[in-house]
């Protein structure tokens, strides 16, 4: 006897119930039930009104696997049309994670280390972080890090790359529209909310665990948001008596953009970069899970095969690792915040 | 003085009201059912910015628009150049209404005959003060050089010689001001709208200002819309005068006049501590019948201050001298009615004069 039999009675969908319903598959749950059938009554008293519980009254009624099932079957239905539509314009995605794993791996380090130091002088223009710089590869190349670290810096950069590629002129446009302001900040919302495993489940089925998008997309989703959101801000608190400016001499939109807007709003934008790379970062370690190479690799391990050591010294890199990108953006940051101060 | 002149005026407002807030064509019926600025916060909350503005500026004249903070001057000049959209009313330049224009012709006309100085400077932070100076330049498309090197020139002008490459972040509040008086004259376009551009100057580089501006005016004879609290400096620029007050037009006209000639306590308030003698001209005190025979004590010039007068008589009041302009006898001054004018007329009493 089930609790619920007598709802259904009195509701009058007994007939319905066995009519429809047909002998139910048997889980592990009620595999155990039935072999503790001398107690198979002492459940609760008033069960949760369950799809399970209702199962056990009302055979028509689908228990919770059941559910689950259908939406597994549902996101496999359309897996495939959803893949057709994801593949080519993501495929870019994946050849140039490759190429830039590639080419870390196939330039000699003594060419490739004076590139990354002189690009870093270039963009921040402080000694002290280029040294800094110099000094932290000089370690993780001592401790034979240097190959994974420098994966993982290069999947960071292409990541931040396209998240700006495509994060600032998405945040322009929100600037210019309330509507799309509106419509797109709960996405971000979601994006930001999402515990980072979550991206994961869906992309492991579209893709292949081979292809490097199925990470480059996990990590993209995951830190293009600040870079949208902080273009947005920027855009926004442009100081109103210079675009007003701009407008009283005759400035075209284009003009007023590439100007006045960008310009004043690049500190903004700036900052959003920062927390883009160092929310890539994060991702990447995560993302190794999915056959991202790198650092995140020798964590997992650490992990894994509780092999305390490699775990420690492959998070220490990725410290160093976040240190550096952050003093370098920082650095980059404050060169341009320095020329607009009021 | 100027109602006369409607069809040539190079600027014209006409019957122009603007309201603030949310629903202002709502707030307009009120207004227009006779409901005023306090009244339509309390019970609106909008704001009335500007209310039923009617306004003829000339070419080649200087229009200065006065009154206190709040009464509307800087919303009114934006009008000009349609950087606010009225709630009501027409603004015509050179016989065409600007509220017709797309923005195609809005920008043209932005770009090639106004430009603009703010109260707030608005310069552009990233830029040096060369590249702003030349901004108006920069826009219409000419080469960086081209607008460094105009920008140079009017920076001269304006005293910034030594500058040109610094941030304005680097300069003094005045000196970004004079940036963007240069940014102004650089852009050589026929109406200049000029929103408090002295107020953070000191008073010598203000009056250096003043008399680079009449020099100017001079020889380019621009359209020039002046905002200024300061009536000193109004009566010494200003060609037409307007005065506002909440909103609407308490009075304009000939400067002169309306010191002579206040038509609201307000303005009373206004011309009352002003030393009427270093303002007030021959021409604005003296009567007309220039055939009047009889002696008289000497010929002065229309255009001489009565504080030249004054001192010119030795304080006797009871001398009497013949008005010339360019050489020819076009009034009598007697130097009783010279005294009467340096005490402020009362509105009750306007009739008198
Ligand atoms: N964007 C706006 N929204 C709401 N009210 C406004 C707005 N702009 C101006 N106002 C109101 O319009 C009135 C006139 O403002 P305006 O800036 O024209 O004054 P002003 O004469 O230039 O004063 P000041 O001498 O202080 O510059 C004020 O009451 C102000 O509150
Ligand atoms: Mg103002």
């Amino acid at each position: 006897m089930a609790y619920y039999d007598r709802t259904f009675d009195a509701l009058g969908l007994r007939d319905w119930c066995d009519a429809t319903g047909g002998e139910a598959k048997l889980s592990m749950a009620d595999l155990l039930a039935q072999a503790n059938a001398g107690n198979a009554e002492d459940g609760p008293i008033f069960p949760f009104p369950s799809l399970d519980a209702l199962h056990e009254a009302c055979l028509a009624i689908p228990q919770s696997r059941d559910f689950v099932a259908s939406v597994e079957s549902g996101f496999l239905a359309i897996k495939d049309a959803l893949k057709l539509v994801l593949d080519p314009p993501t495929q870019p995605l994946s050849w140039m994670l490759e190429w830039a794993l590639q080419a870390v791996n196939a330039v000699p380090w003594w060419l490739i280390l004076p590139l990354l130091f002189v690009s870093v002088w270039y963009v921040s223009r402080s000694r002290a972080v280029t040294a800094f710089v110099i000094l932290v590869f000089a370690c993780l190349g001592f401790i034979d890090h240097l190959d994974p670290a420098l994966q993982t810096l290069s999947i960071v950069l292409v990541c931040t790359g396209i998240s700006i590629l495509f994060g600032v002129p998405i945040g322009i446009a929100m600037a210019k529209s309330d509507g799309l302001q509106r419509t797109v900040l709960p996405v971000l919302d979601l994006l930001q909310t999402l515990p980072t495993f979550v991206y994961l489940i869906p992309l492991i089925f579209l893709f292949s665990v081979t292809e490097p998008k199925l990470y480059g997309i996990a990590i993209i989703a995951y830190a293009i948001v600040p870079v949208i959101r902080l273009t947005d801000l920027g855009i926004r608190l442009v100081d109103r008596d210079v675009v007003e400016a701009a407008d009283a001499f005759g400035m075209s939109p284009r003009q007023k953009l590439w100007g006045v807007e960008l310009p004043l709003a690049l500190p903004n934008i700036m900052a959003g970069i920062n927390q883009t790379i160092m929310m890539s970062l994060a991702m990447v370690v995560i993302a190794s899970l999915v056959s991202a190479p790198g650092l995140g690799v020798l964590v997992l391990r650490g992990i894994r095969n509780l092999e305390l050591g490699v775990g420690l010294i492959a998070g220490l890199g990725i410290v160093l690792l976040a240190i550096v990108l952050d003093r370098v953006s920082k650095a980059a940051l404050e060169r341009v915040s320095a020329v607009q101060k009021h | 003085m100027t109602g006369n002149k409607t069809g040539t005026a190079k600027i014209s407002i006409r019957n122009l009201y603007k309201i603030f807030g949310a629903r202002p064509e709502q707030a307009m019926e009120h207004v227009r059912e006779g409901m005023g600025k306090s009244e339509l916060l309390d019970q609106q909350a909008h704001v009335l910015g500007l209310q039923d503005i009617n306004v003829d500026m000339q070419a080649g004249e200087i229009t200065v628009i006065m009154g206190l903070s709040g009464s509307g001057k800087s919303t009114l000049i934006r009008h000009v150049n349609r950087l606010i959209e009225p709630t009501a009313g027409e603004v015509w330049v050179n016989g065409q209404n600007v509220l017709d224009y797309d923005e195609v012709r809005l920008r043209d006309m932005r770009l090639n005959s106004m430009s603009m100085v703010f109260q707030k400077f608005a310069l552009l932070p990233h830029k040096t003060v060369a590249e702003n100076a030349g901004m108006a330049l920069a826009v219409r498309g000419n080469t960086r050089a081209e607008t460094v090197a105009a920008g140079k020139k009017w920076l001269e002008r304006v005293g910034l010689t030594g500058y040109e490459d610094h941030y304005p972040h680097q300069l003094s509040g005045g000196m970004q001001q004079r940036v963007g008086i240069a940014r102004a004259l650089a852009s050589d376009s026929e109406v200049m709208l000029m929103d408090e551009a002295f107020s953070a100057l000191d008073p010598l580089i203000r009056t250096d200002m003043q008399d680079l501006l009449l020099e100017l005016q001079n020889d380019l004879h621009k359209t020039i819309v002046f905002i200024t609290h300061d009536l000193d400096e109004a009566l010494k620029l200003a060609d037409h005068l307007v005065i506002l007050k909440d909103g609407y037009v308490v009075q304009q006209g000939e400067p002169q006049y309306i010191l002579l000639n206040p038509n609201d306590p307000y303005i009373e308030d206004f011309v009352s501590d002003i030393n009427r003698a270093r303002v007030l001209r021959v021409r604005s005190v003296m009567t007309a019948d220039s055939d009047r025979a009889g002696e008289f004590d000497g010929d002065v010039d229309a255009n001489d201050t009565l504080e030249q007068l004054i001192s010119l008589s030795g304080g006797d009041t009871y001398k009497v001298y013949r008005v010339l302009n360019d050489g020819e006898a076009v009034g009598v001054l007697n130097m009783k009615h010279l005294v009467r004018a340096l005490v402020p007329a009362r509105v009750e009493q306007r009739t008198v004069m």
